[in-house]
């Protein structure tokens, strides 16, 4: 693996402000902020699958589409090839848009309806000018048939197909860019667990021959360590554990890691436990504590993580953010 | 000694639809839930998985229309009336659905939607039903129960809200409770917390259970046994560690090998071809046949009977060797 990262993010934020309802506007209260990402620091290599995970409200959709360019972070930048596309704007805007492509979790809604796989996918190559002329059509098929959609797909309609050919659909929209890196924001979940494995197959496979860069943003654990070479795990807005797979999954560092890979759960009865595997739910991104943002939950939580918020060091075979990563049982 | 079998389904089918052409959601299915059991109904969408587990409490009239017999304490509640199933349907037998918010009633406090149904199944005056409701809130694990019952629901966390449907249907003391994707919308950690709850209170109450879920992970963790269901149909029943350690029928097989477990990092993963059938288009025989790996022509015009093997396993399969063969050299071709 080559040694540049492909993407580097650093010090990412994300803030949204809520409209302020009539009566707070009355009583002069402040607009509420949503922190949905605090300074996550992350490097992508190319050719690599970075698996991202977390649950919901954790900024993993956010970061995603921070780095696909449909949301404008509040602080912080994003390299890609060494240069900051943070305030791109007019052509590089669209060259690097054109090299990170988004696929989006929900077939049913991320295809237009009126539009047959034929002008979706001549409309993204020509507004790019990838091809022109005959070379079009022929490109349409060629999309097509690298993710296995079967002849006579091209004229019909998004509701003709069942969730898992749609999915494919939109892997062959982004394909139709010829990107460097393609963002899957929970790209099967909404599949069933028979189609799921179709999908993935697709992608691993497509990754291999084209070179990709994946960014596999998904909540299966199971199948995030099965594609991914190395995994973050974020924790409101924040990364608190990255890491190669194989060892992340084995010997996770970070507490709150420990107890999500223990909370999910496993095929083998013998496994069962009596206990959850941790108390509590996540914190509002309204109203982020101070400190480590897990110590609210952390069984190992001491003073020092109420008042300061930890750095991602090196810690197992990767890096997390944790004061207590070296004294922790099993470290 | 073996627990007594509190409800018996027997060749139930539920189907929708003009009568001389039906959709058949689900199609002779039969099984048996004993005296404190949890099995686990296990399916895709579509499966009729959800129309079952609603078939049983007269949910699906008046647009379904269920045949079969469901049943339950020596009555039939396929044949009950509206009225006298009433009297079951939320006190003997209770659910919980999966979206916890659009199953609770937005405008209400929960200590009344709670109270409502103390009121409804119990014979508490207003004080003890008040008592009940902070007992149960408490038994369910929300924190600071007493000062919670003025609140609404969307006050309440997904989790929370899960917490408090439970709640809401153990307060009549049922007997078996219907579990429709409980977990679904939930995070893990807190799909691990109410999975959890759900099970120790099954055992504290003595209390038989039948829960609907898409997850063979959630089945290992909290059935004792599992049917897992095709095309309408049950295809592979029996106890939850037999079956996941040694499945028979080539859709269970399939699916639990499509699901990444013991293998090297980014190999293929074997994936069931196609997509399920539709309801308007299943074959005669087996609902699998287009999918399957092993299926010939016998399997599409003549259904496989649920026939038991031993150890109280059931499976309906014509080609159960073929299958067990052709599982096994993928397996050593690894």
């Amino acid at each position: 693996m080559s040694l540049a990262p492909l993407l580097s993010i650093r010090d990412l934020s994300m803030r949204f402000t809520k409209p302020r309802s009539l009566a707070d506007a009355v009583a002069r209260r402040p607009r509420k902020v949503v922190s949905a990402l605090n300074g996550v620091e992350l490097d992508v290599m190319p050719g690599e699958t970075l698996g991202i995970v977390g649950e919901s409200g954790c900024g993993k959709s956010t970061l995603a589409r921070c780095i696909a360019g449909l949301n404008r972070p509040t602080a912080g930048d994003i390299l890609f090839e060494g240069e900051s596309v943070v305030g791109l704007k007019g052509a590089r805007r669209r060259a690097y848009n054109r090299r990170v492509q988004m696929m989006f979790q929900d077939p049913y809604t991320s295809l237009n309806p009126r539009m047959t796989v034929r002008d979706a996918l001549e409309e993204a190559i020509t507004v790019h000018g990838m091809r022109s002329g005959a070379a079009v059509g022929r490109r349409v098929e060629e999309l097509l048939d690298l993710v296995r959609l079967p002849e006579g797909a091209a004229d019909k309609y998004p509701h003709e197909f069942s969730g898992g050919q749609r999915q494919r659909i939109g892997i062959a929209r982004a394909l139709a860019l010829e990107p460097t890196c393609l963002v899957a924001d929970e790209l099967v979940s909404a599949l069933d667990v028979s189609v799921q494995a179709q999908v993935v197959n697709l992608l691993m496979e497509l990754q291999d021959t084209l070179g990709l860069t994946v960014l596999f943003v998904a909540h299966d654990l199971r199948l995030v360590r099965h594609v991914s070479h190395r995994v973050a795990v974020i924790y409101l807005g924040a990364i608190v554990e990255i890491g190669p797979s194989g060892p992340l999954f084995a010997n996770p560092v970070h507490p709150y890691s420990r107890a999500l890979l223990a909370a999910a759960p496993s095929l083998d009865p013998a496994k069962r436990r009596r206990k959850p595997a941790i108390a509590g739910e996540l914190p509002s991104p309204l109203d982020v504590p101070p400190g480590c943002p897990f110590h609210l939950r952390c069984p190992h939580a001491g003073e020092i993580c109420r008042r300061e918020k930890p750095a991602l060091r090196p810690a197992g075979a990767g890096l997390a953010a944790c004061h207590f990563a070296e004294a922790l049982p099993g470290a | 000694m073996e627990k007594p079998v509190v409800l018996a389904v027997r060749d139930l089918r539920t189907e929708f639809g003009p009568a001389a052409h039906p959709l058949v959601a689900v199609d002779g299915v039969s099984f048996e839930v004993r005296e404190g059991e949890i099995l686990g109904l296990v399916g895709e969408s579509g499966s009729g998985k959800s129309i079952t587990l609603r078939s049983i409490l007269g949910i699906v009239q008046p647009r379904g229309r269920v045949f079969g017999q469901i049943l339950w304490k020596g009555r039939d509640l396929a044949a009950l009336d509206e009225t006298r199933l009433r009297a079951v349907r939320g006190r003997e037998i209770a659910m919980i659905f999966q979206e916890p918010m659009s199953s609770l009633n937005p405008l209400l406090t929960v200590g009344l939607q709670i109270e409502e149904n103390l009121l409804a199944h119990t014979d508490l005056d207003a004080r003890a039903r008040k008592a009940r409701a902070v007992e149960l809130l408490d038994m369910v694990g929300i924190p600071a129960a007493r000062s919670r019952l003025g609140d609404y629901p969307h006050e309440f966390s997904g989790g929370m809200r899960q917490r408090v449907m439970i709640a809401i249907a153990l307060a009549s003391n049922p007997r078996l409770l219907l579990a429709d994707e409980p977990t679904t919308a939930l995070d893990v950690t807190i799909q691990d917390q109410i999975l959890r709850l759900i099970q120790s209170l099954a055992e504290e109450l003595g209390m038989a259970m039948i829960l609907v879920t898409h997850d063979m992970a959630v089945v290992a963790e909290t059935c004792d046994r599992v049917a897992v269901m095709y095309g309408g149909r049950l295809c592979e029943t029996g106890e939850t560690a037999a079956v996941i350690g040694d499945a028979r029928h080539p859709y269970t097989l399939g699916l639990l090998r499509s699901i990444p477990r013991d293998v090297p990092p980014r190999t293929p993963l074997y994936s069931i071809p196609g997509a399920p059938p539709a309801l308007s288009a299943m074959p005669a025989g087996c609902a699998f046949t287009a999918r399957c790996p092993v299926a010939g022509s016998d399997c599409r015009d003549a259904r496989p009977p649920l026939a038991a093997l031993s150890g109280g396993r059931h499976v309906a399969c014509h080609r159960l060797p073929e299958a067990a063969a052709f599982f096994s050299a993928r397996e050593a071709a690894r």
